[in-house]
């Protein structure tokens, strides 16, 4: 690990200050991960958890009548835990509660999980060429051991997977992001935070420079309680995705109103399948329409050499929870209606 | 908004250092010149040392200790090379094993992934410092004992720390959830079957 400056930033103004030329820390999960690999080498570090105290609204969460407000420094094992999320928005809490440990939870932010970086091998160990690492090296994984990496998304320059699981529970809530910088307060919605390779696979979002995640808010649905997550991974826990899908169903007697569906572990980003979406509105959720929306879902993936299973298992991990989402029970009203938690 | 092109989590300098000119394509943005304070911020950062010692204080098992820490030090490192607590254990250094699992304000965390200068404030509680008095043991040892939770104990110290924390959070209610609750923390040996049991017998005596 390179040497680096060290300073805790006790102020949202002095965070910003620092932020354009310093990189933030938060849970440290992943950033001390690369840090030791020499993935990453930032020359001065800004420790932001004493944010938490200056503005409790980095550290908390707000469930009310217009929705859930996660405060950026909210711990993973915080929002798993919270009764009012697994009522209202189970696919959020389920997707918190399959990710990494509960030790790596317990540490880890939401901020910082979202903008958690890909674990493709060939990116992890800095001697391969890496066009995400080393801009213009090459890509050592498009002829390489690609058994973990994505087949939406991809460009030539850039096959690996985005690995996160909460992002996609954000996408199906239509969930945004708050960015604070010195311009101010904006919301992007959290579809416009990842970017994909493309030919600049270095580039991995949308954010400024100096931007900080102050919070993710997701607004009120009437029909988010029928959300569900689905992960599979190579081990039962403690593992990514190796194929994933987020759904939320707006169903009425039977029937798709409307449909939100994510997929993770087989794109570079959290992946929205609007196509898959249209193909259910209208149909009766059964296990044939859930088929052909999970056909569509993945009608333009482009595969490798030892990714191509993660077609037909994504389709059924896509088809598996669509037909949870349809079966899951409204819960009681008192929890529907949702309270204040400190 | 000027640039907005750039990737969170790559600084701006490092992105122009890393892509130089050409290499960028037409993506890059150039940045957008900072503010009057954000250059000095930068200029006073530019004078500082980045080798220079930070002053440390660890509160580790009730104890102080005051100490000069390079930044990069890992808590486990710290809490083993410098305060000679090598009950901790170093199995992966990457947050993928749980060895060096010990709780931070009554909460499980890896040791490995937490920066020691990002320790100060908090109450660190090792293996050492887990039984209630001298020559005493935690229920959760003790039950460790009793239900030969081991073989070659190189996990251990971590699984301890972790059940402890499993059976505070509540999620020790049956076997199922055990294992899902203790997944962060692997047994090369394979010890799973005896130190569920070893949890379910300390989650009685913990909760009496
Ligand atoms: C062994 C292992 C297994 C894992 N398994 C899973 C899994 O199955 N599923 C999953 O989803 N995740 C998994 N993870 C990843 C883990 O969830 C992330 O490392 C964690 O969520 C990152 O949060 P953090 O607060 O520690 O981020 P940090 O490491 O502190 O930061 C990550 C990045 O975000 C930036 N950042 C942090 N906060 C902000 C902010 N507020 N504003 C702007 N930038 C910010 C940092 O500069 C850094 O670039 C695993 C990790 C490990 C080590
Ligand atoms: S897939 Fe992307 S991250 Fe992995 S080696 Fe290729 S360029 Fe690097
Ligand atoms: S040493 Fe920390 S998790 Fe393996
Ligand atoms: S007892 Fe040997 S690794 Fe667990």
């Amino acid at each position: 690990m390179q040497p680096f400056l060290f300073d805790r930033a006790d102020s949202v103004t002095e965070a910003l200050r620092a932020a354009p030329d310093a990189t933030v820390v938060a849970g440290g999960t992943n950033l001390v991960d690369y840090m030791r690999l020499g993935v990453v080498s930032p020359k001065h570090l800004v420790d932001i958890n004493g944010l938490s105290q200056e503005t409790a609204a980095l550290g908390r969460i707000t469930l009310d009548h217009q929705g859930l407000r996660l405060g950026a420094l909210v711990r993973m094992a915080e929002a798993e835990d919270h009764p009012g999320i697994r009522a209202r928005y189970p696919v959020l809490a389920d997707s918190l509660a399959l990710a990494a440990s509960r030790q790596i939870r317990t540490m880890a932010s939401l901020g910082g999980n979202l903008l958690q970086r890909t674990r493709c091998e060939y990116f992890r160990e800095a001697s391969w060429p890496c066009n995400k690492r080393r801009p213009g090296s090459g890509c050592a994984a498009l002829d390489g051991l690609n058994r973990q990496h994505a087949v939406l998304g991809t460009s030539d320059a850039c096959i690996a997977t985005y690995p996160g699981d909460m992002a996609q529970a954000l996408l199906v809530l239509d969930a945004q992001v708050e960015l604070t910088g010195p311009r101010g307060v904006r919301l992007v919605p959290v579809a416009k935070v990842h970017r994909q390779p493309g030919t600049t696979p270095y580039l991995e979002t949308t954010l400024a420079p100096d931007e900080l995640i102050t919070a993710l808010v997701v607004p009120a649905s009437p029909w988010s309680w029928r959300s569900r997550y689905v992960k599979v991974r190579d081990r039962r826990s403690y593992a990514f995705a190796l194929a994933s899908a987020a759904v939320a169903l707006d169903l009425e007697s039977g029937r798709v109103k409307q449909a939100r569906i994510a997929l993770g572990g087989v794109a570079t980003v959290p992946w929205r399948a609007e196509a898959a979406e249209a193909a259910l509105v209208g149909k009766p959720l059964d296990e044939g329409a859930a088929r052909v929306a999970a056909d569509a879902a993945f009608a333009g993936a482009r595969t490798r050499a030892h990714n191509a299973f993660k077609v037909p298992l994504g389709q059924e991990v896509l088809v598996q929870a669509l037909l949870q989402a349809g079966a899951l029970q409204p819960p009681p009203p008192t929890s529907r209606n949702g309270v204040t938690h400190a | 908004m000027p640039d907005r092109s750039q990737s969170g989590t790559v600084n701006r300098r490092h992105f122009l250092a890393a892509v130089g000119g050409a290499a960028a394509g037409g993506a890059a943005t150039l940045p957008s010149p900072g503010d009057a304070a954000t250059a000095l911020a930068a200029e006073a950062a530019e004078a500082r040392d980045p080798r220079a010692l930070h002053t440390v204080t660890l509160t580790v098992n009730g104890q102080d200790h005051r100490l000069s820490l390079d930044a990069r030090a890992s808590l486990l490192d710290t809490l083993r090379d410098r305060l000679g607590l090598t009950g901790t254990k170093k199995g992966c250094d990457h947050g993928q094993c749980g060895a060096c699992t010990v709780l931070v304000d009554g909460r499980r965390e890896l040791s490995c992934l937490r920066l020691a200068v990002m320790a100060q404030g908090h109450q660190v509680t090792t293996i050492e410092g887990l039984a209630p008095a001298p020559d005493t043991l935690h229920p959760m040892q003790q039950a460790f004992i009793d239900q030969d939770a081991f073989q070659c104990g190189y996990c251990t110290p971590g699984q301890i720390l972790s059940a402890v924390a499993c059976v505070k959070e509540g999620h020790a209610g049956d076997d199922d959830q055990i294992r899902e609750y203790m997944s962060g923390n692997v047994c090369r040996c394979a010890a799973y079957p005896n130190i569920i049991a070893a949890i379910r017998q300390a989650k009685t005596e913990m909760e009496a």
